[in-house]
């Protein structure tokens, strides 16, 4: 084949690619087998047609919700193991040789953009589509069709950051990517590519994400519901989706001029020509501070519901936490500079954002203390989610305080991109977050499979995160003063931090059993759910998801219930004004699409086109995806019927259930 | 709801165990660094100093939301479980204005006061304020390079790689710029870091108590040879200092723009090395390498980039 | 809830999900616009926009593009009303004046990018050229859509929704050129003026 041929064909792609160290080999290898598992399960027992007709083309929020569970959890171990090498390779301070210098730098990027991209915003998407509708009383989201398109355009990005285990490299410049070491002069190769176009394909569907739910929330809540009736994780969910639809063009826009000074030569972040890198900080930046607060406020409105249910009382201060909501969602517009105040900016402009950081903390303290005055008078049981609320209230204080140290310029200076900070963050993410997404599972999890989670291994999963993140995190503290700073390889030993590193190490491990209890739950539960049956309200809850089946029927509500106060199902038990579906109407439901599908893989082929400059299949994979879009969106029946009959039979078979276990 | 009715370990275990592991890690963390260097903590710096200082006090403030928050957690927690039928249950409370106000309030003024201290020490520590002393201050210019450190110390004719000879008690005027990407110059036992980029000029005033040898780093990810980015520190006597600097600036090893653009190459783990310092305007060569062909037209537009520039306290022209 | 209800429901939505897209575009143009403030002056010592903008060349493109808003707002009326000739030939106008506006945008770039003030030569014509040429890559999006339009509109019956999709379209094309007009003051005129 001529090389002009070759290079039109294929771009810069060639065999050598595919030739990486053992450590990658084998990762991506361990990848491959674990997709052919899959493949040849599902053909050997014939569940092809099921999976498209039931699940990949559904347009069910609570399938796509489900969905989105299951990917995040996958990336949640793949960014783990990350997460575990990392802390190897610090505890060993390289001494076994295992991975180069530029494979760690890799490993520590993917582990960040995975963790923020693919699990933190993949679970909260799962989220959003799992609760939203069923606790304003919907039947569905405002933009069916554009949730499949988020999904896919999801797992199209998750594709492409997962890529570079096989073919090529992935970036070495951090989660975050700054220029100029992700420029072209010093970082040509393909990792940087990867990197910006799997968050913005994958930013693309957070988007639209945003977008959807937002309408949903404003138009599609039960006749009776006005906003301060709303249950207040959908709160949490319109100051997340109002970030959302504010940041995520800013990134759109930021990756796109870091991908154009990469592949056409423009001048925006370049050491020369006119570029300005700090441009490039800022932007970043004004999305990435709003970032962490789209992830955690879902995590308070989940901690709210939790607390009052299990508390059997009223959340405490309902008007104040809204306000406190609110007030976070805007104050986090103008803080961002606080993730920069060591490049030079000057004492006024850091003044001003460092108070504004330390203004954020307010109302976030506001929102401990109502939880905690819930229980006041409360009669509280301490099931797995309540566990993992009270783990929260102690692990994101303790962050919230460092989170303040830093939020004082001066005193950044001594802990900017050091391990200090390093611990903070993960702090807030890993104790806001995730254990806000761990309560979240647990509380949730018997609504949409009928069955209960076993508690005993919940309540070891629980303390092996809990012990395993303070052993984990607390030395990177003490590190931090020590001067270490964060992403290195190796270190002098004369420095004195091995013992701190192989103490966060064991951490590390003690955090993996936790992991391993995990999944030992799920599979056990799946083996006893005969035992653990549940109805549609096995914890006494309070908001109107409670009211559907376990799991619910795919319209959700049989009649769309009317609601008249706050708490609304807790109201209709106390007055004995549950709604009965004796007249019910026809329901119409959206219809399958492939489009969704096609955009994916049309995504997937564009990202990877360009990442190794194959033009054709950049042109071809956009033509797809037009087309794809234009015929949905131009079809005049998206819709099927569920007539009045089938709906009265169904609720009917439904209640039977219910009754019977 | 059915609870778990095997309960094998009593309450009293519990709090061994809890009481057991807390104490195994606090003492796993005192053991593994006790007799270590903390340099924050332990400053041996004039603005390091008043940046831990400035710790102590931010935590002090916070411990007052902090203590109370764990306090009332752990209480209110304990009091309400449900196993605890004496306590009053009141489902439909709802909110107390008082308490709201209270911690409201309590908050703002904490913030409050921590604002004050912010401005005031934001702009005392302000990388770019000169140190107030009567010794003269000693100037050295920074270059961050792939993957070494530059000091130029143009009143003397000397340069060194990957060490800084300072005197005590003297302030040191930075000027810092990088060829390479972006990194960040970062002495704990003696200031907060500040920030190399290509074409700009970043500045950092420090001024050392005592003799002494310091770590320093990079703390912005350059590349692979990232973690090589180390480099000492040593604060010496003055007339040490002096008589260093008249010897060092007689070493064989020359660096000119020729062998400046060698150094420059990427490479790791470069040795210590002192040079004797060919071209004075060195530093300002390496900036404007970064910057605008000279012409016309540029001319005006950089001094007007200057001057918007100032209050930034970054000079650099483009 | 009767089905016709739902249905206006659903057109409602819909109309408030686009608004909303507009916004978010508004912002992602928000950012180019930042980052074209924060670079204008950045001219590595080539030329500045006063040097290369020709206003009469603008200020025709910016005609071309305002009359399409009308246009497309005549098209709109008609296709309300039931009038489909006129509607048809508003539309093909709107295209033919779109077309226009986008010919004489890559010409301008094309001559540029001959005498040696590409997107490379700086910092300031990195950012000209991507602010211009999103927005005209938005204006190619916008002429997709209206060839969609227009070939449902004469082919098929044209349903309360196609007219939905109609008056939406209408609101996009009437967003371009609004960002317009901000790129034609920041960029052209105040840029064009040293």
């Amino acid at each position: 084949m001529t090389s002009d041929l070759q290079s039109f064909l294929f771009g810069r792609l060639t065999w050598a690619d595919f030739v990486h160290d053992p450590v990658m080999a084998a990762s991506g290898g361990i990848m491959v087998v674990g997709l052919l598992g899959i493949i040849i399960g599902l053909t050997y027992f014939k569940k092809w047609k099921w999976l498209w007709k039931n699940w990949l083309t559904a347009l069910d929020p609570k399938k796509i919700g489900i969905m989105y569970l299951i990917v995040s959890g996958i990336m949640l171990l793949r960014g783990f193991m990350d997460a575990v090498m990392v802390r190897f390779q610090q505890a060993t301070n390289d001494s076994l040789g295992v991975l180069s210098s530029d494979h760690f730098q890799q490993i520590f990027s993917a582990h960040g953009s995975i963790m923020i991209f693919f699990v933190a915003m993949g679970v909260i998407a799962g989220l959003f589509n799992l609760i939203v509708p069923q606790q304003i009383g919907s039947r569905d989201v405002a933009f069916p069709f554009l949730n499949s398109v988020s999904f896919w355009l999801f797992v199209a990005g998750m594709i492409i950051i997962n890529a570079p285990l096989v073919v090529g490299e992935f970036s070495n410049a951090g989660w975050l990517a700054y220029p100029p070491l992700s420029g072209l002069e010093y970082n040509p190769g393909t990792g940087v590519d990867y990197w910006i176009w799997s968050l913005q394909v994958a930013g693309i569907g957070s988007l639209l994400t945003g977008i959807n739910f937002f309408v949903t929330i404003l138009t599609m809540r039960a006749p009776g519901m006005n906003m301060m009736k709303m249950p207040i994780f959908v709160w949490s969910v319109l100051g997340s989706t109002a970030l959302i639809m504010v940041v995520f063009p800013i990134l759109t826009a930021t990756l796109a001029m870091l991908s154009l000074d990469r592949l056409i030569d423009t001048n925006f972040f370049t050491t020369g020509g006119g570029g300005n890198p700090m441009l490039y900080i800022n932007l970043i930046w004004a999305w990435g501070h709003p970032e962490v607060y789209i992830l955690v406020l879902p995590a308070f409105g989940v901690f709210s519901e939790v607390v009052a249910t299990f508390s059997k009382k009223r959340l405490f201060g309902y008007a104040s936490m809204v306000w406190a909501l609110m007030a976070i969602t805007v104050l986090s517009f103008t803080v961002w500079l606080h993730h920069f105040f060591t490049m030079g900016a000057g004492a006024d402009v850091n003044t001003f954002f460092g108070i504004m950081t330390m203004i954020i903390a307010i109302p976030t303290g506001v929102k401990v203390f109502n939880w905690i005055f819930t229980m006041y008078k409360g009669r509280v049981t301490f099931a797995t989610p309540m566990l993992w609320f009270m783990g929260f209230v102690v692990t994101f204080t303790i962050g919230g305080l460092t989170g303040v140290m830093m939020s004082v310029p001066a005193a950044d200076f001594q802990f900017h991109n050091s391990l200090f900070l390093v611990a903070h963050f993960h702090n807030m993410i890993i104790g806001g977050v995730l254990f806000g997404v761990f309560s979240a599972f647990s509380y949730w999890f018997p609504k949409f499979t009928g069955f209960r989670l076993n508690e005993r291994l919940g309540r070891y999963a629980f303390w092996c995160w809990l012990i395993g993140f303070i052993v984990a995190f607390v030395p990177l503290y003490i590190l931090g003063f020590m001067g270490a700073v964060r992403r290195l390889d190796h270190y002098d030993p004369s420095m004195g931090w091995q013992g701190l590193f192989i103490v966060a190490g064991i951490g590390v491990m003690l955090i993996g059993v936790g992991v391993v209890f995990q999944i030992v739950q799920v599979i056990v539960s799946i083996k006893q759910r005969h035992q653990n049956r549940v109805g549609n309200d096995p914890w006494d809850g309070r908001t109107l998801e409670w009211l559907t089946a376990s799991p619910p029927a795919e319209y959700n509500f049989a009649t769309i219930p009317t609601v008249s106060t706050r708490d609304a199902f807790w109201e209709m038990k106390k007055t004995h004004t549950l709604p009965k579906d004796t007249d019910v109407e026809a329901i119409w439901l959206p219809k399958n699409s492939a489009n969704g599908v096609v955009i994916g893989i049309a995504s997937l082929a564009f990202g990877l086109g360009v990442v190794w400059h194959i033009w054709w299949v950049v042109v071809i994979s956009l033509i797809i995806a037009i087309i794809a879009i234009i015929v949905k969106l131009t079809d005049d029946h998206p819709d099927r019927q569920l007539s009045a009959k089938t709906v009265a039979r169904m609720a009917h078979e439904y209640t039977l259930k219910e009754n019977h276990g | 709801m059915r609870k778990d009715k095997k309960r094998p370990l009593g309450r009293g275990t519990q709090v061994v165990i809890s009481s057991v592991i807390g104490v195994a890690i606090v003492g796993a963390l005192a053991a593994v660094s006790y007799g270590r260097d903390i340099p924050v903590l332990n400053p041996h710096g004039t603005i390091a100093d008043q940046q831990y200082l400035l710790i102590v006090i931010t935590v002090a403030l916070g411990f007052f939301v902090v203590i109370p928050v764990f306090i009332l957690l752990f209480v209110i927690a304990w009091k309400y479980r449900a196993g605890n039928t004496k306590a009053k249950y009141e489902p439909e409370l709802e909110g107390n204005r008082k308490l709201e106000a209270l911690w409201w309030g309590i908050p703002c003024l904490i913030i409050l006061i921590l604002a004050g201290i912010t401005y005031i020490s934001t702009h005392a520590l302000d990388p770019y304020k000169p140190i107030e002393s009567d010794v003269t201050p000693v100037r050295v210019q920074v270059v961050s390079l792939e993957w070494k450190w530059l000091f130029i110390y143009p009143d003397y004719n000397v340069a060194t790689l990957n060490f800084m000879n300072i005197p005590k008690e003297t302030p040191i005027n930075l000027t810092l710029t990088s060829d390479a990407p972006m990194n960040s110059f970062w002495v704990p036992a003696l200031a907060g870091q500040v920030y190399t980029m290509t074409g700009m000029r970043t500045q950092l005033h420090i001024m050392a108590n005592t003799v002494g040898v310091f770590h320093g780093s990079s703390a912005n990810i350059s590349g692979e040879g990232f973690a090589d980015m180390t480099f000492t520190v040593h604060a010496m006597d003055e007339t040490d200092f002096v008589q260093w600097a008249r010897t060092a600036v007689h070493s064989p090893a020359m660096l000119t723009s020729e062998s400046y653009a060698e150094l420059a190459k990427p490479s790791k783990n470069v040795p210590d090395t002192t040079y004797m310092l060919m071209t004075p305007t060195l530093f300002d060569d390496i900036m404007m390498k970064y910057m605008a062909p000279s012409s016309p037209s540029s001319s005006d537009a950089d001094t007007k980039k200057t001057d918007t520039m100032e209050h930034m306290h970054m000079d650099g022209m483009n | 809830m009767s089905r016709a209800e739902e249905e206006h429901a659903i057109v409602q939505r819909k109309s408030l999900g686009f608004w909303i897209y507009l916004m978010t575009d508004c912002l992602l143009f928000a950012s180019l616009f930042a980052t074209f403030a924060a670079l204008r002056n950045n001219t590595f010592g080539g030329p500045s926009g006063a040097d290369l903008f020709d206003m009469q060349f603008v200020l025709i493109e910016t005609m071309v593009l305002l009359t399409s808003s009308f246009t497309i707002g005549m098209a709109v009326l008609g296709a309300s009303r039931g009038y489909k000739k006129q509607a048809l030939i508003w539309l093909i106008a709107t295209f033919v004046l779109g077309a226009i506006f986008l010919a004489m945008e890559l010409f301008e770039f094309h001559a540029l990018v001959e005498e040696g003030n590409g997107w490379q030569r700086s910092a300031f014509l990195s950012s000209y050229f991507t602010l211009v040429a999103t927005h005209g890559l938005h204006i190619a999006v916008g002429l997709l859509w209206i060839i969609v339009v227009t070939i449902r509109l004469w082919r098929f019956k044209f349903k309360h929704t196609d007219l939905h999709r109609l008056s939406l379209l209408g609101l996009f094309w009437h967003f371009l050129d609004i960002i317009w007009i901000f790129i034609f003051s920041f960029v052209y005129l105040i840029g064009g003026m040293s």
